[in-house]
């Protein structure tokens, strides 16, 4: 496989490719000719849309093979110069954590596109064309070694979602919309400040350079990794999107107005923009200052506040979709205490959970879309009795669940565990607290499926459900989700693989600026 | 994947026996849970029209289903009028066949053993599951003469429960699924006893108790049974979260998780060390939950609401001791930690005697034997907490026996029961002892051999549970001197004086045992039948393949206590201490560490005076239950009063799960609800600061759109000051 894919000198073009082919599938939405009826126009423009996801996917498998993370050097290094005179430039590459989202984000797209099927039925054409154009942002962001250009797909990125939900959404859909896209924006202009300060600085004769390697050059060099300013401003635009609590509040309404698709990208992919963002820029950036006591301090007593809290929130929520929302909330909480213990074992938990989460989420959310269709109520209390006459349906929601819960021998085990046993090597009052959320998480979800898929089947509308358990497009696609649920839990090896070097690598980075920097020099 | 990547205990004498197929005893029953699951999602599935959204709900379809439905609305142990189900035959073969198949090559693994008589466990590396930085965990499995024992209860005992269920639940519509679930306990639970690691352990762990979610709420559209099974795996998740914290303490302190490396770590500590101390308390948390102690106990009575072939194979013989099972697998890192040994033997005894006392006024058959379970549990805890682990192990087994023995012999009588009532569409409760009676006419093999359990488990000579139970309390008066439980203290109250006491509460459970045991024996099978005058011509022994696995267990209960004679006996009637012998190199260095390095003596006239002792209070419980308890002045329950007094307060278990709900429970509910989500997220986060700040945004664009006022003074005096704040500004940086 390698030899074929150096044949084709695939790491030559392969990322400009992935970026270049959405864009590509959304102009020719948009720009063909009408179809005669609404319904034939929905079904030639999910078709398309499914192709062209499902090429991108084939096309980005190679990576998995191509991308050797035992180097030291970015791979697919792809690099064009875009406005010279302000040292910007179009410079993509990858490391192995970049590579597992970026092959995330690329297989998880076309199960995002066939959960609204059918669900998707106005404007089908903008629906998705901005989903493809997310792709691009989405992918922009792992990929971009520029920090313009990271800033730049931050952005695409955001529109398309604010769009997605504003007008394919629920009820209070611009409420939900706005909310997401004020929160976003705001953190996001502190870190431009920053961007723009850093690339100033780190130029030479009076040009500046907002190259990845310069900047982080200059930062080790000078006494910016001290700065407390500096790593605030990128903090808050990341706590944002991750969400840390308290910044929270905007991913429930954007959940539960999202249309399911909505919903899985945001869960799976985007909330990993943030944590992504403190494991590429943040910390390395400013290890000085992330490792100060008092800034330590608060990231992890946030990531620990935010794991117990979304737990418990989780719990009393009516909307089974906000619960999930909720339970994100907590899960994410798990990514930023493995990054801010800073052991390999629990940075590399921090990117199991990653994965995992995204898978079981998404599934997660999936499932919700799928009974919605069928109940129209999201509602917990509405349902009851649903294995009776829902079986495979109620099959996959007990194992994602499970997973949810972090089961053994599913992937959400295995992250949850190196998290908690690496952060407690460092942090072990950390470790100890956000442990206690396995009993918490294991009564909101049980509690919730409980309510769904067992008890008495007394209502009518549920006993109505008869005959329609899903259909084979939805077992098609939810299949994959959990063999990967149970792939990932049972031989993770393959993945823990692809990004301990790179993991490892930061943490000695890390390591290696703090103890080298003198007292005094931290600003 | 299931290969042997490497074969890293060549040399080993078992490396080139049978012992190499080991990791087929788990994966023969995984298969049959693959089996059987897909059995029951075909029979059951019906993929809906590709487009949910497009479909009118159709009514007609339901009506093939109807009887379905009704049916089931009954609930539990009503099954057996529906069709069977379709691929009954083949998962009757599959099911139990997978099981007898595991049994058949653990036996030969023991013969294996047996003749190669190994010092070291032999490890079967399967693959790396988890390496990354300094952490490197393995799927391995370890054989040795623990996890041997451990095997051959489980698929032993397993098989003939797998056997009687194909009777119990033949008519049940679920009954691939039932099947499904059963083949994938058995599978977690020999991951649980041959792992190799602690993790690993802890996936069997996590997986039995997933199984027995499944299994508690198998009849899941009875809102009580659904609520049982997820309190079992929430409880038991307050055990888990112990478990996963000792395990975090093991690799900070120990930098390894396996069975070795930390037996290896701990053999290094000194006694009475902190971080063993820690470690154990923690392990002794997760024990506590998955085998039902103190205070943790709450879910098994209600785990009665599984099928009982469920409740014998999980609930009593096997996962449920899976936390004795792990004190005697950590034995040396438990003897170096005293403090943590008494805890475990005194949360054992209170347990013991705590549960019994609510055994004594039970209704419900399975109530009281689930009560009995939790307090024999507390005794199997005395036993590996004074560091006599061959007796804990010991009582284990034989608990396996006669215990199984008593649910399955229960499960016939509720099986009997149903039949009965079901011929007359009676909706009496077919388990409660109150419309019993008499039955020894109706099913007199169960009878027989529900005796001889219950002696067995009562402590009467010769009968499997005397030997076992004696050893225990041998044990705990033994350790009283000469042993660093005797020299360690708890709460400032020494040992000596706390294992007397423990010693004294062994006692009582074990006179309250008898008493409620011979009270549900009376209650059931003997005085006058009170099912009904309809109901009682068609009270039947159940068929052969339900009293088959019985007789077998009968016997077991019997002669079971022959694995272990003690020394006393001399060999007179049978090879001495063939148990103690064969687990010594598992938890011989362990046990040495308690006794302080010599056998555990104490003369033939203590000892003799002990089994006396102890036979008498079982003797004595015997007869007292016999000469107060009259079972011809019980009325059947429907005619039945309300209990009075403390007996009121036993039948409602002291108020545990009441004052539980009011202390925990509500105000978890409560504090999330009410503060959390209306105060901190609705409120403060939401209401004050983002919509807050959104009208202060408002008020700044009014502000803003006031000041313009057109008039160039205006703008140009703004200009200034603002030039100048700018300037100001950058000449202090």
């Amino acid at each position: 496989m390698t030899a074929f894919l150096e044949s084709i000198s695939y790491n030559g073009w392969i990322l400009p490719a992935l970026l270049g082919l959405p864009l590509l599938g959304a102009a020719v939405l948009l720009l063909r000719g009408r179809a005669a009826t609404a319904d034939a126009q929905m079904a030639s423009d999910r078709r398309f849309a499914l192709w062209v996801f499902l090429a991108e996917a084939g096309l980005s498998l190679g990576l998995w093979w191509s991308v050797n993370v035992e180097v030291p050097l970015w791979q697919a290094d792809f690099e064009l110069p875009w406005i010279p005179s302000w040292g910007v430039s179009f410079h993509l590459g990858l490391d192995g954590i970049a590579l597992m989202l970026v092959l995330l984000t690329t297989l998880l797209m076309p199960l995002a596109v066939l959960g609204g099927w059918t669900s998707i039925r106005e404007k089908t054409a903008s629906y998705y064309a901005l989903l493809l154009i997310l792709t691009t942002g989405m992918l922009g962001v792992f990929m971009a070694l520029d920090l313009v250009l990271f800033y730049v797909m931050w952005e695409v990125m955001l529109i398309p979602m604010y769009l997605i939900i504003g007008v394919w959404g629920g009820q209070r859909r611009l409420y939900a919309s706005l909310k997401f896209f004020l929160y976003t924006m705001l953190g996001s202009l502190l870190m431009l400040v920053a961007i723009i300060w850093l690339g100033t600085a780190a130029g030479t004769e009076g040009v500046p350079n907002f190259g990845y390697d310069a900047v982080l050059n200059y930062t080790r060099l000078s006494d910016a990794h001290g700065s407390v300013w500096l790593f605030a401003a990128f903090a808050v635009a990341f706590a944002v999107k991750v969400p840390m609590f308290p910044f929270h509040t905007w991913l429930p309404d954007a959940h539960v107005e999202a249309p399911t698709a909505g919903s899985v990208i945001l869960a799976a992919i985007m909330l990993k923009m943030g944590t992504f963002g403190f494991i590429r820029f943040a910390l390395p950036f400013f290890p000085a200052a992330a490792m100060l006591p008092a800034v330590r301090t608060v990231m992890l007593s946030l990531a620990v506040i935010g794991i117990v809290y979304g737990a418990l929130v989780a719990l009393v929520q009516p909307d089974f979709k906000k619960l999930v929302a909720y339970s994100s909330v907590s899960h994410l909480g798990f990514v930023m205490l493995g990054i801010f213990a800073l052991t390999t074992e629990s940075l590399q938990g921090a990117l199991v959970v990653t994965i995992a989460h995204g898978i079981s989420t998404g599934a997660l959310f999936l499932l919700i879309g799928m009974i919605y269709e069928r109940r129209h109520t999201r509602l917990v209390d509405d349902f009851g009795g649903i294995a009776k006459v829902m079986p495979v349906f109620s099959v996959f929601l007990t194992i994602v669940a499970l997973s949810s819960i972090g089961v053994p021998g599913t992937n959400g085990f295995v992250g949850e565990f190196l998290v908690l046993i690496g952060s407690f090597q460092t942090q072990p009052f950390y470790a100890v607290i956000a442990a206690t959320s396995v009993i918490i998480a294991a009564a909101y979800l049980l509690w919730a499926v409980q309510r769904i898929i067992y008890n008495p089947l007394v209502k009518p509308e549920n006993e109505r459900l008869r005959g329609h358990d899903l259909n084979w497009r939805e077992i098609g696609l939810l299949t994959p989700l959990v063999v990967a649920i149970l792939w990932i839990g049972v031989y993770p090896k393959p993945l823990l693989q692809k990004t301990e070097r790179a993991a490892a690598k930061l943490i000695q980075y890390v390591e290696d600026v703090r103890t080298s920097d003198r007292i005094g020099r931290i600003r | 994947m299931l290969t042997q990547t490497d074969a890293p205990m060549t040399g080993h004498p078992l490396a080139d026996t049978v012992a190499r197929f080991a990791w087929l005893l788990p994966v023969l029953p995984l298969l049959g849970f693959l089996f059987n699951g897909f059995l029951s999602l075909r029979a059951a599935a019906h993929p809906g029209p590709a487009d949910p959204t497009a479909a009118s709900h159709d009514h007609g379809e339901h009506g093939d289903h109807g009887d379905h439905g009704a049916h089931d609305a009954h609930g539990h142990d009503d099954a057996h009028h529906a069709a069977r189900h379709p691929s009954a035959g083949l998962v009757s073969l599959i099911g139990p066949g997978v099981l007898l198949l595991s049994f058949g090559l653990a036996l030969a693994v023991f013969v294996a053993m047996r003749a190669a008589h190994i010092e070291e466990a032999y490890v079967l590396t399967l693959f790396q599951w988890m390496p990354t930085g300094k952490l490197s965990i393995d799927v391995a499995l370890q054989l040795d003469q623990l996890s041997m024992v451990m095997t051959l209860i489980i698929t032993g005992i397993g098989s003939l429960i797998h056997i009687f269920s194909v009777g119990y639940m033949q008519d049940d519509p679920g009954y691939p699924r039932y099947f499904a679930y059963l083949n994938l306990f058995v599978f977690f639970m020999l991951l649980l006893v041959l792992g190799a690691n602690y993790p690993l352990m802890f996936v069997g762990w996590e997986g039995v108790g997933l199984c027995s979610y499944l299994l508690i709420g198998f009849w899941f559209h009875e809102k009580a049974n659904a609520d049982a099974g997820k309190k079992a795996f929430i409880v038991n998740r307050i055990g888990d979260f112990g478990f996963l914290v000792a395990m975090f303490l093991m690799f900070a302190n120990f930098g390894t998780l396996s069975f070795a490396g930390v037996e290896e770590a701990a053999g290094g500590l000194m006694v009475g060390s902190l971080i063993a101390t820690a470690i154990c308390l923690f392990l002794f948390l997760g024990a506590a939950g998955k085998s039902a102690q103190l205070p943790l106990y709450i879910w098994l009575p209600d785990a009665m609401a599984g099928p009982t072939p469920v409740s014998a194979l999980i609930h009593a013989a096997t996962m449920v001791t899976a936390g004795v099972y792990l004190v005697a697998r950590s034995a040396t890192l438990f003897a170096v930690a005293p403090t943590a040994q008494l805890t475990v033997a005194l949360v054992g005894a209170l347990t013991a005697v705590f549960a019994a006392t609510i055994g004594l006024k039970q209704w419900d058959i399975k109530k009281v034997l689930a009560y009995s379970t939790v307090s024999q549990l507390g005794y199997m805890f005395v036993g590996v907490g004074v560091g006599a682990y061959t007796a804990g192990v010991f009582h284990l087994m034989t608990h396996a026996f006669f215990k199984a023995l008593l649910f399955l012999g229960s499960g016939s009588v509720i099986y009997a029961m149903h039949k009965a009532y079901h011929e007359t569409h009676n909706h009496e409760d077919a388990q409660d002892m109150r419309n019993m009676g008499g039955l020894r006419r109706h099913m007199p093999i169960t009878f027989g051999l529900m005796w001889i359990a219950t002696l067995a488990i009562a402590g009467i000579p010769v009968f499997s549970g005397f030997f076992s139970k004696d050893e225990i309390l041998t044990a705990v008066f033994a350790r009283t001197h000469g042993s660093t439980l005797a020299e360690a203290s708890l709460f400032g109250i020494p040992g000596t004086a706390l294992l007397y006491a423990i010693y004294a509460l062994g006692l009582a459970a074990a006179l309250m045992t008898a008493i409620y045991m011979t009270r549900m024996m009376l209650y059931t099978f003997h005085g006058p039948n009170r099912t009904g005058e309809a109901e009682r011509p068609h009270l039947k022994e159940a068929p052969w393949v339900m009293t088959g696995p019985l007789v077998v267990l009968g016997v077991l209960s019997l002669v079971g206590g022959w694995m272990n004679l003690p020394l006393i006996t001399g060999g007179a009637i049978g090879p001495v201490e063939l148990l103690h012998h064969w687990l010594e190199p598992v938890v011989g260095t362990g046990a040495n560490i308690v006794t302080l390095g010599e056998t555990p003596h104490l003369s033939h006239a203590t000892e003799y005076t002990l089994i006396g002792t102890a036979v008498f209070i079982a003797v004595a419980g015997i007869a007292f239950a016999l000469w107060r308890l009259k079972p011809a002045a019980l009325v059947a329950a429907k005619d039945a009063p309300a209990e009075q007094g403390i007996a009121k307060v036993l039948h409602d278990k002291w108020y545990v799960d009441e004052a539980y709900d009011a202390a925990v429970v509500q105000p978890t509910l409560g504090v999330s609800r009410t503060v959390l989500w209306k105060g901190i997220d609705a409120g403060l986060i939401d209401g004050l600061l983002v919509n807050g700040s959104a009208l202060l945004t408002r008020a700044f664009g009014w502000m803003g759109s006031q000041a313009q006022t057109g008039r160039v003074g205006t703008y140009a005096w703004v200009i200034v000051l603002g030039a100048v704040a700018v300037l100001g500004a950058f000449s202090f940086l």
